[in-house]
């Protein structure tokens, strides 16, 4: 693994049991000029990814593209197959009969924007990614069941060991951590 | 901040007064997670699923031997011959594909309709998709006759220098069932990460954890990945939501499209796509109510999910009656003397016995569920559940059977007859999607654990304190 070493740590992470406090606290730090953190919560909450400063996702332009390719390719397909490369007369119909192209052109046109979609959330998102420093707390294999966290990264500039756990503290979590690398 | 009005009808759960809630109440994050992931972590095995697994594995064994055979013997050990060539491999793929179609409605079109009692049984409502696809798909590859060939049915460069007839509806089908098979696993396993994430951090046994840690890709929840997440699966819904549609709309264009009286009509699209929900529901409540039994989920997939899943039947049988009807009624409208002839074929020909068993499953007895008490009563909605079933199976008999055994001409009119062979393969596909959702129920979590965590009021971000 790449790491820089400037920093021991990976950061600090509080944990609280509740959606509103996370929230709270997420809110916090972003007013305080924290930018390199991110929050993690059991199921999706649709305000917490803006509140960290992350308001919009390349995912759906990746969706629209996919689905235009895949539109495209599938007319140009029955296109080149049925009028250059292997053009027949079937039932009196001219070989650019496009109105019978429209089925596999819609097809394909789903296969591909859900295929993109798909592939571009795991692409963006970085996963799969079997190792992140966040698994060496113990306390955070609760994300996936009850437990809400908050990790302030030792990247951002405005990190430093004592002042961000005691701005943490303020916030009232129910536990603080520092995550090793 | 953003707080829109979607986000919040989405977590609200208006009940009328003495409706079953979506969600026993009485549950929190941790108790949710526990439940549903010890079902796969810690319960043992048990008679009943091992008797289960026993029965998928003996008729699997079946649809082996019988695959054997006709690899060795060609499609003539089936009762297919000229007039009807098409007969029970075709009958049981429209069949099959018509179950899958249920599992896609739930978690694309219930989803995007913001319907929250669909969060409990939309996975292995999806799973029951993907194996009834599984089964459907097998159907067609062997009835090409030599199955080793099948991938010519794909266009690709090829040293014969032809290409797929793309004005064929066969072609259609080979591309709407493949994309529907795609993206519903893909839509399934999106679906599924956050949940192997679960699996993962709850598992003791160093093997599970191994394998649910691959699955889950390293998912740590983070509110970024969150977004992405999101904004990903209401595009795969509103992809899929089109794309169900036209699943059947293409099967039905198989006959459709044809020149044959009782198969060239226009209601067969939207007549199609209503008996595949139709046969779907069916399915999904004959899995659902042994599933909450034996696994006590009842606080989860509760009584309000049972009703609704019974109403959805009771709509979309009335509009395969619909359906039926029109079909009779243009042939007298017409002046068609074929058509006229095959509803009459139908109504008093040899297989007229199987035309009013079917009007009987599909038509009458189904209008019980008009009685609340009939609706609510899971014993019931099983038996009517089984009979939907049957009834469509023999919908697709009908339609396939009796259009190709009298077509225009007398001479070249032809009886059809399953042989030991059909039945060994139909029954082998109930076997294996038996086997594959008993399987399923113990490697995966068969209720989604993230979205229903969404569902409690404790959710929910209190904007009060938010604000503050």
């Amino acid at each position: 693994m790449k790491q820089t070493p400037t920093s021991p740590i990976y950061g600090l992470m509080a944990e609280f049991d509740n959606p509103t406090a996370l929230m709270h606290a997420a809110e916090a730090a972003y007013a305080a000029g924290y930018r390199q953190m991110d929050a993690y919560s059991p199921y999706p909450i649709e305000e917490l990814a803006e509140v960290i400063g992350f308001p919009k996702t390349r995912v759906p332009l990746i969706v629209l593209i996919g689905g235009l390719m895949g539109g495209a390719s599938a007319f140009s397909l029955c296109y080149w197959c049925s009028a250059i490369s292997y053009p027949v007369v079937v039932a009196g119909r001219p070989f650019n009969s496009w109105p019978a192209f429209i089925v596999p052109t819609f097809e394909l046109t789903i296969l591909f924007a859900s295929l993109a979609g798909v592939f571009g959330m795991l692409a963006l998102n970085g996963l799969p990614l079997p190792y992140h420093p966040v698994f060496n707390v113990d306390r955070f294999s609760a994300v996936t069941r009850d437990k809400f966290f908050l990790c302030l990264e030792a990247a951002d500039p405005m990190f430093d060991r004592t002042e961000s756990e005691k701005f943490l503290a303020a916030q009232h979590p129910d536990f603080i951590t520092e995550v090793p690398h | 901040m953003h707080q829109g009005p979607d986000e919040k009808t989405l977590l609200q759960d208006v009940l009328e007064p003495g409706e079953p809630p979506v969600l026993a109440p009485g549950h929190t994050f941790g108790t949710i997670t526990d439940k549903i992931t010890s079902i796969v972590l810690r319960r043992p095995l048990g008679l009943g699923w091992t008797g289960a697994a026993f029965i998928g594995f003996v008729l699997i064994n079946g649809l082996l031997m019988a695959v054997t055979w006709l690899f060795l013997r060609g499609v003539g050990i089936w009762g297919i011959n000229v007039p009807v060539a098409w007969g029970f491999a075709i009958i049981n793929f429209v069949w099959w594909v018509g179950i899958g179609h249920a599992g896609t409605l739930i978690s694309a079109i219930l989803l995007l309709l913001k319907q929250t009692w669909r969060n409990s049984i939309n996975r292995f409502a999806e799973a029951m998709t993907l194996f009834a696809v599984a089964c459907a798909g097998m159907f067609p590859l062997l009835h090409v006759g030599r199955p080793w060939l099948a991938y010519w049915l794909f266009p690709y460069p090829n040293s014969m220098g032809v290409w797929p007839q793309f004005r064929s509806p066969l072609v259609w089908d080979v591309f709407a069932v493949s994309t529907y098979a795609t993206v519903s696993l893909v839509f399934w396993f999106v679906g599924l990460i956050p949940d192997i994430a679960s699996l993962r951090d709850r598992a003791v046994n160093p093997y599970a954890r191994t394998i649910y840690g691959l699955l889950a890709m390293g998912w740590r929840g983070s509110a970024r990945h969150w977004k992405r997440y999101q904004s990903v699966y209401l595009l795969l819904a509103g992809l899929a939501t089109p794309l169900v549609l036209s699943v059947h709309t293409v099967v039905s264009f198989d006959f459709a499209v044809a020149q044959l009286p009782g198969w060239h009509t226009t209601i067969f699209p939207p007549y199609f796509v209503a008996g595949a929900i139709y046969s779907g529901f069916a399915m999904v409540l004959v899995l659902a109510i042994p599933i909450r039994h034996f696994y006590g989920v009842e606080d989860m997939i509760t009584a309000r999910h049972l009703e609704n899943a019974a109403k959805i039947m009771l709509a979309t049988g009335l509009i395969v009656a619909y359906g039926y009807f029109m079909e009779i009624f243009m042939a007298f409208y017409g002046t068609n003397i074929y058509e006229r002839s095959i509803v009459h074929t139908r109504w008093f020909g040899p297989y007229a016995p199987g035309y009013w068993s079917l009007i009987a499953l599909n038509i009458v007895i189904p209008q019980v569920l008009w009685i609340p008490k009939v609706r609510k009563s899971t014993f019931w909605q099983f038996i009517i559940s089984m009979d939907v079933l049957i009834g469509m199976w023999l919908e697709r008999f009908v339609i396939v059977v009796t259009s190709l055994h009298r077509d225009f001409l007398p001479s070249s009119w032809g009886m059809y007859t399953p042989t030991r062979w059909d039945w060994m393969t139909y029954l082998g596909t109930l076997g294996f999607f038996l086997f594959a959702m008993v399987l399923f129920i113990r490697v995966l979590p068969m209720i989604t654990i993230f979205e229903i965590k969404a569902l409690l009021p404790e959710s929910e971000v209190e904007p009060a304190e938010v604000e503050a």
